[in-house]
Formats: C-alpha cells, sequence, structure tokens
C-alpha cells in the first residue's frame, strides 16, 4: 500500500516537473535554498509581516466590498449610500462584519507601523548602500503607492474625515503654478469632492492601486533574492562560502526563516486582536472620531488632521508659511528618501560599525520624525509648536542634506569577514 | 532562411517608425481614458449659477448660499464695518486686491464688491479648503485683540476682514475668492454669472 501511495506520489510530481521544469529551481532559489544570514535579529520580521497584512487587506477587503456602496447619493436625509453602507450595514447589520471593517482599518495603520519598522531597519543597517539599492528603490515606490492606496481608502466611508481630509489633500495639488486648478477639478472630477470622487478613488483603492502594489512587492522580493539579504552585522555572507557554493554564515529560508517568521506572525496577530477586540480606533488614531460623522460639505470640522501615518509630512505641511513652499516640502520629505543609497557614503554598511556621529544623526532623524508626527496630528494653534515644527522640520532635512558629509568623514570600525559570534 | 545581407539600416528605420507611430497611437488612445475623469455633463449642470432672495438680509447678518457645492457668503455690512476697512491695509498681505485670480475685475475695489453694502464670496478658505466662521462684530476675540470684524478658519488659524482680505502672518496665502455674480433686481442676487456688460 505504501509503495502504491509513493509511486502514486513520484508520478504525480514527474508529470508536474515534466511541464513545468523551471518551478523546481524556482522553488529552490527563492525558498529552501535562498541563504538567508543567520543573524537576522528582531527588525528581520518586519518584511514577513508587511506581507501577512497586505494578504489580511486583499482578504478582508475582497468581503468589505461585498457590502460597500462607493456612492456619494443619498441614503437618508444627510447622509450618503456609501457612509450608510460602512456604517449601518457592515458594522451593524452583517454578521460579523464589524470585525472584517475594524481588521480592515486596524490593518491600514499596522501596515504603516511594520512598514516604518522595516524602513528604519534599512537606515539602522545600512541596507539601501551598494548593491541593494534597487531594493530600496522598489520598497520606497511600493510605500508612496502605500499612501495613496491608504488615502483613497480612508476616503470611501464618506465620513466628515473622509471629505474634508479629501478636500485638503486634493487642493494640495492646486498650489501647482498654472495647471492646478484644473488638475484639482479633473482629479474631483466635480468642482468639490462628490459621488464622481468617491467612486473613482474606490475604483483605485480596490483595482488599480492593489495590483501596482502586489507588482512591485513581487519585484522588490525579486530584486532583494538577485542581492542577498543584508544583515545586522552588514558582513556580506558571500564573501565566504563552502565547497557547494553555500554561504558558511547562511542558512536556508525555508524551514528555518519561515518557521521563525511564523513565531513573529503570532506575536504581531496577538498584538492585533488585542487593538481589534478591545480598542479598535485606538483612541481616535487609527479611525478619527470625526469619521463617525456623515460628510458635510458645508460644515467644517473643528481640526482637520489626516491618520497618524501622514502627520509627520504634514505638520511640515503647516509649519511652512508659504503654501507651494510648504506642499513642495511636505513632497520633498517622501521624495528624498528615496536618494539614501546615494547619499550614503559609509565605507561599512551597520550602525554597528560605524562612528558616533552616524548615531547621533539617526537618532536625531527619527526623533524629527516622531516629533513632527505628533506636531501634525495636533491642533497647530501653539505658536512655539510652529517654531519647534520648523527646527524638526530643518533637521529632518539635514539628515539627509549633510549625509554624504557625516557618513564619509564618522569613524568606523573594521567589519570582520564571517558574522562575529556574541556571546 | 538567408541571414547574409540584413539591412540593419531598414531594420533600424522600422523599428524606430513603428515605435514612433505606435507611441502616438498609444497617447491617442489614452485621451479618452484621461477625459473621463473629467466633470462629467451632469456635474456642470449642477454647477449653473443659483439665485438668491436678499431683501430678507438684516444691516450685520450674514446669509449661506451654495453654488457649486462651495458655501456663498452674503453678508449686509453695516456702516461700521465698512469705515474699518481701510484702517486694516497695514495688517493685510494684498490690501487692493493685486492678486487677479481671486475676484472678478468689477471687485477689484476697497469693498471688494459691487455693490458697496453687499459683500458676496465663496466661503472657502484659500488654505487648505476649510470653511472659515463669521465673527461680524467688532470687538476684541481671543485670537486678534483688535479685531474689526471678518472671519476666522479653526482648521488652520487664517484670518480675514470684513471683505475677505487676508491678513499677514496667516497660512492662508491670499484673499477668499469672490464668485462672479450680478444683482437681477434690487430683491435678487445671482451668483455664477458676471454683471451685465462685464467681461
Amino acid at each position: 500500500m505504501q509503495n502504491r501511495i509513493n509511486a502514486a506520489v513520484a508520478g504525480l510530481q514527474d508529470w508536474f516537473n515534466y511541464r513545468a521544469k523551471a518551478f523546481g529551481p524556482m522553488y529552490r532559489k527563492h525558498m529552501s535554498e535562498y541563504w538567508a544570514p543567520k543573524n537576522f535579529n528582531i527588525w528581520y520580521y518586519f518584511g514577513s509581516l508587511a506581507l501577512v497584512v497586505l494578504v489580511n487587506q486583499i482578504l478582508t477587503g475582497i468581503f468589505l466590498t461585498m457590502h460597500f456602496k462607493p456612492s456619494a447619493a443619498e441614503f437618508a436625509p444627510g447622509i450618503s449610500q456609501a457612509f450608510a453602507s460602512v456604517e449601518l450595514t457592515i458594522m451593524r447589520d452583517v454578521e460579523w462584519g464589524w470585525l472584517i471593517r475594524y481588521m480592515h482599518s486596524t490593518g491600514a495603520s499596522a501596515f504603516f507601523i511594520v512598514v516604518y519598522l522595516h524602513m528604519f531597519r534599512g537606515l539602522l543597517y545600512g541596507s539601501a548602500q551598494k548593491p541593494r539599492e534597487l531594493v530600496w528603490l522598489l520598497g520606497m515606490l511600493i510605500y508612496l503607492v502605500l499612501m495613496a492606496e491608504a488615502f483613497m481608502g480612508y476616503v470611501l466611508p464618506w465620513g466628515q474625515m473622509s471629505f474634508w481630509g479629501a478636500k485638503v489633500i486634493i487642493s494640495l495639488f492646486g498650489a501647482i503654478p498654472m495647471i492646478g486648478d484644473s488638475l484639482v477639478e479633473w482629479i474631483m472630477g466635480d468642482y468639490l469632492p462628490a459621488d464622481a470622487t468617491l467612486n473613482r478613488f474606490f475604483a483605485l483603492h480596490v483595482i488599480a492601486l492593489p495590483l501596482v502594489l502586489l507588482l512591485l512587492v513581487v519585484l522588490h522580493l525579486a530584486a532583494l533574492h538577485e542581492v542577498g539579504s543584508n544583515n545586522p552585522e552588514g558582513v556580506d555572507i558571500k564573501k565566504v562560502k563552502d565547497a557547494s557554493g553555500k554561504p558558511l554564515d547562511g542558512i536556508a529560508f525555508h524551514p528555518y526563516y519561515t518557521v521563525k517568521d511564523l513565531f513573529g506572525v503570532g506575536f504581531f496577530l496577538t498584538i492585533c486582536a488585542f487593538v481589534l477586540f478591545f480598542e479598535p480606533t485606538f483612541a481616535g488614531w487609527f479611525l478619527e472620531h470625526d469619521n463617525f460623522v456623515a460628510a458635510n460639505k458645508l460644515v467644517t470640522p473643528e481640526h482637520i488632521k489626516p491618520v497618524w501615518y501622514y502627520t509627520p509630512y504634514y505638520a511640515m505641511l503647516r509649519v511652512v508659511p508659504d503654501k507651494l513652499l510648504g506642499v513642495l516640502v511636505m513632497f520633498g520629505a517622501i521624495i528624498v528618501l528615496f536618494f539614501v543609497p546615494w547619499l550614503d557614503r559609509s565605507p561599512v554598511k551597520s550602525y554597528r560599525y560605524r562612528g558616533w556621529i552616524s548615531k547621533i544623526a539617526l537618532a536625531l532623524f527619527a526623533l524629527s520624525f516622531i516629533w513632527l508626527g505628533k506636531i501634525g496630528a495636533g491642533p497647530g494653534t501653539d505658536p512655539i509648536e510652529t517654531v519647534i515644527g520648523r527646527v524638526l522640520t530643518f533637521i529632518y532635512f539635514a539628515f539627509f542634506i549633510t549625509m554624504p558629509i557625516w557618513s564619509k568623514i564618522d569613524s568606523t570600525k573594521p567589519v570582520p569577514e564571517r558574522v562575529p559570534a556574541h556571546d | 532562411m538567408a541571414n547574409e545581407g540584413v539591412n540593419h539600416g531598414r531594420r533600424r528605420f522600422l523599428t524606430a517608425t513603428t515605435a514612433v507611430v505606435g507611441g502616438a497611437g498609444a497617447l491617442a488612445a489614452a485621451v479618452p481614458f484621461i477625459k473621463t475623469w473629467l466633470p462629467s455633463a451632469k456635474a456642470k449642470t449642477a454647477g449653473a449659477p443659483v439665485q438668491q432672495d436678499i431683501s430678507k438680509i438684516e444691516v450685520g447678518q450674514m446669509v449661506i448660499t451654495e453654488w457649486r457645492g462651495q458655501p456663498v457668503w452674503i453678508v449686509r455690512r453695516s456702516q461700521a464695518q465698512l469705515d474699518a476697512l481701510p484702517s486694516l491695509n497695514s495688517r493685510l498681505r494684498d490690501p487692493d486686491s493685486k492678486n487677479e485670480d481671486q475676484q472678478p475685475k468689477f471687485a477689484q475695489n476697497t469693498e471688494r464688491s459691487l455693490k458697496k453694502e453687499w459683500l458676496v464670496m465663496v466661503g472657502v478658505c484659500t488654505h487648505l479648503g476649510c470653511s472659515p466662521k463669521f465673527h461680524g462684530e467688532i470687538k476684541p476675540e481671543p485670537f486678534d485683540a483688535e479685531w474689526k470684524g471678518g472671519f476666522f478658519c479653526p482648521c488652520h488659524k487664517s484670518r480675514f476682514d470684513m471683505a475677505g482680505r487676508v491678513f499677514d502672518g496667516v497660512p492662508a496665502p491670499t484673499n477668499l475668492k469672490v464668485p462672479p455674480y450680478r444683482f437681477a433686481d434690487d430683491k435678487t442676487l445671482i451668483i455664477g454669472v458676471m454683471p451685465e456688460g462685464a467681461a
């Protein structure tokens, strides 16, 4: 009996391999013979966690589209079809709809938490340096698309903050000289955010951008697997290989890191579940209170502020007194990140082998980003806060602009050939 | 197949011309897709002029109507409010309404209006599109001790005077926008069309 089963399995394998010859080598290249450095630490969870959240967003998103109505048409006086389909149908009428919705909204914030930590890991260990520039660039493109995706998703429930947030963000494009006003009209398809805007944002949010996102994720991973993963020591593990060509400091991604990542996923999902069940709006940080009120185009909310993951950039926009300059500074803050692989002139990768200048610079940068995030989430009325915000914006940009200098003159320690054993 | 005698020049020419023609075709094909995003016929119709009865508006009172989905303020200004306007000039960014995008020619005057008494204004902050609040009384306000009446934006604290002129040192870059409008008669205001005779 056993023999028969074995023969059947082998037969099936042969049948498959004959018809898909490239599949076996591909599996080995990306999984069982992808040699990842053996010294990954906690920072290396966030890549796989980002993938887990992406799957969560797609899965819950598909089920949300089954009940959501992308229409600003009136459902009842003062309430749109879209708002009603989220707050009444999904949150109250559909069985377990609230869970799917909160999984999606909590997932959005979780996505950014994971992605920000993932990006910070890259800065910490010099992962953007040669030869991983392409990996970094593709990652930055993912970040850009993700921000657009999240913005459009936030507009869909057509609450007060959906509407006014959309109005503010779209009007940023009005700052462009000459074409600004017509561009804004073109984006909205009306003279203010309206049914046309909501409907096209829905199309982009559920079809166009997810497709782009998935493609970019595949390219990001493919680019990574071409050059191999960096590690906390910044040691190039490909320098020392055994007779078969396997790096001595490398271990197979599968099963070693699939199992390790699975542990991380369990831990991460536990935290997410806690938020999901006990504080799904996260005290107004993940879902703002104003968005539980239906959109009203004649009443502006007291404070218009974006969700937390945009607030550092929003703070920059607000502290700059000139509109066009503010918009340029805001977008510049994101664009400058693309250039990190070429701004970083350090001969070593990881901060573990860099001097105190790099460590202080990175700490100041992290501080400026978080503090700006706090300022951007506030009402923005305190004049002292505006001054602090300008100083922090200066630090943010100074970190990048002076990077070629401080990364080069900073002292370094010699990087060993092999991953050193820590006790 | 004969491989000898390949005419590379001809190949390059054919490749280049195919690429150019194909590229032009792709660009042309993109036009309809891009144009679907413009305001539809329905949206344009909804943007047609609106009428407002102004015979019942008291002095110092503001009425908010809607044009193209935007709030339009109609304020019947008091003599005191009008008298205070020139005294503010030194504190304003553009006291003489030099920025021509922000009002039709007919409103490029001290009161920024067709008739001195009537202020007609798009109630959308020129900073980021919020709707400023009406603080018409001439009295000290928490945001300005020498307040002469005007509008205060709760979003980012921009201030405007009773002619919609922006104060210096606030985030809003320009004066509030004056829509095209005309008076059909003494009781009726039409928003969305220029006065007769004006271009």
